[in-house]
């Protein structure tokens, strides 16, 4: 068969490599997307919550009768009314507790007292005008170390006498756990023995995902018949149903939840929230659904911040630069309740791929979980669980071993690359990392900027001391383990962090296709009708793709730490080809030749060696409904659980110059190549534009997001008039490049890419902000990059003059 | 109570009539009273643009404009763009330059593109992420939605225009 025509099939498969435009794209941009605050359900009520001012209080009293008088308020919940539900409080993903309505005591600033339900929104906010709290003001403390001071404030009374919680030990009474993994002693040993050791503290900062869509639900409680319906906002619909499951008492089979299209995640929407509770209660009580919607201050100072990790991290080597050991001390500030999603074994979720790109035979990590008085949280920010940090960490010291050796810092990734050969490769950490092939990815990388002419460019400059400008440039050279995760060590409720698809193939050939995933812009809908028609060649634009929807989807734990395409695409490609096996039996049958006689290609069977003999999938969907192999069963389904064997270590090479303005600290990006490698590439057109979106959150933490606190506990940049979105104007033009290491265990050897680029530019923007003052003796600056932080070292250097 | 206002303006096209207090403001109107759900609320403080509305041919934030201002306006929001079943230029733009991810900021850029290319045929990049400042996504980064504009302007210029990911670019032959 001729080439081209093979094309042309390909084409109209629209299978996996092509660019296909995507299927969700005509309701978005025509208005007609269904998100959760576009659910009319007739007789809707609007619940708004009534916050703390104060970051540390006992409360006195609350009094409720004004509010519950004023016209068209319906009720006004406070921890009170969910007591005799049990209720007041609920359980977190981290095996801590959290109140939904503060129980006596506030812990956090905005923390939830009250939920008033009205007729609409402008008399819900009224009425919330209209309780009245006494409060007992407490210290309040915000600093970890601090909370870990003898006669530091008891943030959690709820906790007394508890000398063990969820992951082991508690030294006091506002510690939560230390978690330590690796080989200690040997580890210090090859410290003591080092030629050269380095030592550097950095603190990430508080952070939020900000999703231009802010949390919220709508809860319907059909009395009658006994049944919950909530569409929410949720990265992971199906663990919410069992949540609310356990919560309630109600049989799942009787609880709906329903993910609509999602204006954004980037892990702000993975848990559950107490405005999720409080709505459902509300509807069971009142019989009527009842809307909940955050406003923004509300999503930023409340629902699940990022980060805020407070890390040592130290490096022996030899005098070449070839790392010996690597030790990492952690002091984790969780806030007021540890609401942290990770898997339940891990505390710290995945930091311990800190080792990175780099083959270090010692490592040893301990992590201490703090409470303060800020509020609860630690998710994934557009990352894998705290991969984020851990990369930041590793690709920042890589860094300040160079300067202190004096090796280029191109040079000294090299020398410690894990070489191509020793994959897999057992990390000091007890990771096996799958697959990747770094050393190539950095050449490329170095060779597309021209590394060397940079380095002279930025060597004459350093010497001129008229030049008005820094030039600085950044290397990482990350790797990303996502894809959780096998669940043998990932868990989450004690369920396994598994996930699912279901096909059902019509008679006249199109299919549709169940997930237990959901997309919040990653273009699932388009992406994995590509997988189906590659693996089971049905043309894409056949097939529907379905998420979202507890009671008609199989269950899945959700799209979160770029799993999707890991667990989730694993499961279309598994199930596709159990869709494949019985049409070739089915092809056989109406042949009348051997299913082993058969070849699958690209939309059909052929018979070996007759290349004119064949079936296409067409014509063997339609037989499957009436022409059957006896013995076989009617219909073409096909379902898949897919538990993955391991991760996937999606990496990259990425490099950053940039120049900064001596007199005024201002920071421009001049140039950000990122070179990606996510393995087997299903849809390019779709994978820049996650790149594009991932750069860009990773320059928006990096030069200007944090979410810090001031001595009394009351949090700062809780709008977007502090908390940094960049516009089209600040956002730098991004250049993207790849190289393709397909995961070896991964049906169709994809890894996932969305999160990489978050994960590994912000410590590439860091490492070249830090390279631009590196040759006046400066190995640190903690982020944000602000023009002021920045003047800041400037200033001390005295540049600025 | 306050006493209800009568306010009467064009919504793509058709007349529209509202009953409201003096304190609502147009996106909920919007929204809630006369279906129209593509303009979003992103955030409290009119940074996101998220809905954006045209209004008497000027870019309106309209969570920051009270719908009784909106007496005899002519208003157009991304519902009034697609005629006869034919998307608008900027519309097929977004489309085919993958100018929108998670699409809850869609309606507002591109009903803030339009506004911008009725001002300026023939905006140069610069000129593009400058007058689209006022709109945030948190998906694309920007640089496909700079591309999508491009793509319409060209293509309301009358010229050809091109998708830059044609379907096959990365199978070979």
């Amino acid at each position: 068969m001729d080439g081209s025509k093979d094309l042309d099939r390909i084409g109209s498969l629209e299978g996996i490599g092509c660019r296909r435009k995507r299927a969700e794209d005509p309701r978005f941009i025509q208005g007609k997307g269904n998100y959760v605050d576009d659910i009319k359900l007739p007789g809707t009520l609007f619940g708004v919550m009534v916050r703390s001012p104060y970051a540390h209080a006992r409360i006195v009293s609350i009094d409720t009768s004004k509010a519950k008088a004023h016209p068209g308020v319906h009720a006004v919940l406070t921890a009170e009314d969910l007591k005799p539900l049990k209720l007041h409080w609920m359980p977190t993903l981290a095996g801590d507790v959290q109140a939904v309505l503060a129980d006596g005591k506030v812990s956090f600033q905005n923390q939830e007292i009250a939920f008033v339900v009205a007729d609409d929104r402008y008399v819900a906010a009224d009425a919330a005008e209209l309780i009245e709290v006494e409060y007992d003001e407490l210290p309040a403390v915000v600093d970890p170390f601090k909370a870990l001071e003898p006669d530091a404030p008891v943030i959690r009374p709820d906790l007394d006498g508890k000398s063990v919680g969820a992951h082991g030990k508690r030294r006091h009474h506002n510690h939560i756990f230390n978690w330590q993994i690796g080989d200690k002693d040997k580890t210090d040993r090859a410290f003591d023995a080092a030629e050269v050791t380095v030592s550097q503290d950095m603190y990430y900062p508080r952070v939020h995902p900000c999703p231009l869509e802010t949390c919220g639900c709508v809860a319907s409680y059909d009395a009658i018949r006994g049944d919950l319906t909530v569409w929410i906002t949720s990265q992971a619909p199906h663990v919410v149903r069992t949540v609310v499951g356990l919560l309630s008492t109600i049989p799942e089979s009787k609880i709906r939840i329903i993910s609509p299209d999602i204006g954004g995640g980037f892990g702000n929407k993975v848990g559950v929230y107490p405005g999720y509770v409080t709505a459902i209660v509300a509807s069971i009580v009142l019989g009527r659904p009842v809307k909940w919607i955050e406003s923004r201050s509300e999503n930023l100072t409340t629902t699940a911040f990022a980060r805020d990790y407070w890390m040592t991290g130290e490096l022996a080597a030899d005098k070449t630069g070839k790392i010996k050991a690597l030790r990492v001390n952690v002091t984790a500030d969780h806030g007021a309740f540890d609401a942290c999603a990770d898997p339940t074994k891990w505390p710290a979720g995945m930091f311990h791929v800190c080792t990175g790109s780099y083959d270090i035979a010692n490592a040893h990590l301990s992590v201490d979980g703090v409470y303060t008085n800020k509020f609860p949280g630690g998710v994934a920010y557009r990352c894998s669980f705290r991969v984020t940090e851990a990369v930041y960490l590793i690709e920042r010291m890589i860094d300040v071993l160079a300067q202190k050796l004096g090796i280029d810092k191109a040079l000294i990734r090299q020398r410690n690359f894990i070489r191509q050969e020793q994959f897999p490769y057992a990390s000091a950490l007890g990771l096996e990392f799958d697959s990747g092939n770094y050393g190539p990815a950095l050449d490329k990388v170095l060779a597309a900027v021209d590394y060397q002419a940079l380095r002279a460019e930025q060597a004459a400059k350093r010497a001129d001391p008229n030049c008005p400008t820094l030039m600085g440039i950044g290397i990482t050279t990350f790797t990303e383990i996502v894809g959780a995760g096998p669940s043998k060590m990932c868990d989450i409720l004690g369920i396994g962090m598994f996930d699912s698809c279901e096909i059902r193939v019509h008679p006249d050939g199109s299919a549709i296709a169940r997930m237990g995933s959901i997309s919040q812009g990653q273009g699932h809908q388009t992406t994995y009708a590509q997988i189906i028609a590659s693996e089971a060649g049905i043309p894409a634009s056949k097939v529907a793709v379905e998420e979202g929807d507890t009671s008609t989807a199989p269950y899945g734990l959700g799209t979160y730490g770029s799993r999707s395409t890991p667990v989730a695409g694993a499961a279309v490609a598994r199930a596709s080809r159990k869709i494949r096996e019985k049409a070739r039996k089915i092809a056989a049958h109406l042949l009348e030749v051997s299913p082993d006689d058969l070849e699958f290609d690209l939309d059909g069977f052929k018979v070996k060696g007759n290349p004119t003999a064949g079936k296409t999938m067409k014509e063997i969907c339609w037989a499957a409904y009436n022409n059957v192999p006896e013995g076989m069963e009617m219909g073409l389904e096909a379902v898949d659980y897919y538990d993955p064997p391991n991760f996937t270590f999606p990496f990259g090479a990425y490099l950053c110059v940039l120049d900064i303005v001596k007199k005024t600290g201002e920071t421009k990006v001049r140039r950000f190549y990122a070179l990606d490698d996510c393995g087997t590439r299903i849809n390019p057109m779709i994978i820049e534009g996650q790149i594009h979106g991932g750069l860009t959150e990773g320059f928006a933490v990096a030069m200007g997001q944090e979410l810090p606190y001031d001595e009394q506990g009351n949090v700062q940049g809780g709008t977007l008039m502090d908390y940094f979105l960049p516009t089209a104007v600040e956002t730098p033009h991004w250049e993207t490049d790849f190289t393709v290491t397909p995961s070896p265990h991964h049906p169709i050897g994809a890894k996932g890419v969305a999160e990489s680029p978050h994960v590994g530019s912000i410590p590439c923007f860091s490492n070249a902000v830090v390279d631009a003052f590196a040759h006046l003796g400066i190995t640190h600056i903690d982020m944000p990059y602000n023009a002021f932080r920045v003047w800041r070292q400037a200033h001390a250097l005295g540049l600025d003059a | 109570m306050t006493k209800k206002t009568h306010v009467s303006f064009t919504l793509n096209g058709a007349a529209a009539d509202v009953l409201v207090d003096p304190r609502e403001l147009l996106i909920h109107t919007l929204r809630e009273r006369l279906a129209t759900t593509g303009p979003h609320i992103g955030c409290d403080t009119s940074h996101c643009g998220a809905c954006t509305v045209d209004l008497d041919g000027t870019s309106v934030k309209s969570c920051t404009h009270l719908t009784v201002q909106c007496e005899g306006a002519e208003i157009l929001t991304i519902e009034g763009f697609a005629k006869g079943g034919v998307l608008h230029a900027l519309q097929e733009g977004f489309t085919q330059e993958h100018g929108l991810q998670c699409g809850f900021c869609t309606p507002g850029m591109i009903t803030r593109a339009y506004r911008l290319l009725q001002e300026n045929p023939s905006p140069t990049e610069e000129e593009i992420r400058f007058g689209m400042s006022g709109n945030l996504c948190r998906c694309t980064g920007y640089q496909n939605i700079v591309k999508a504009i491009q793509y319409a302007a060209a293509k309301l210029r009358g010229e050809t225009v091109a998708t830059s990911h044609p379907l096959m670019a990365d199978i070979g032959a």
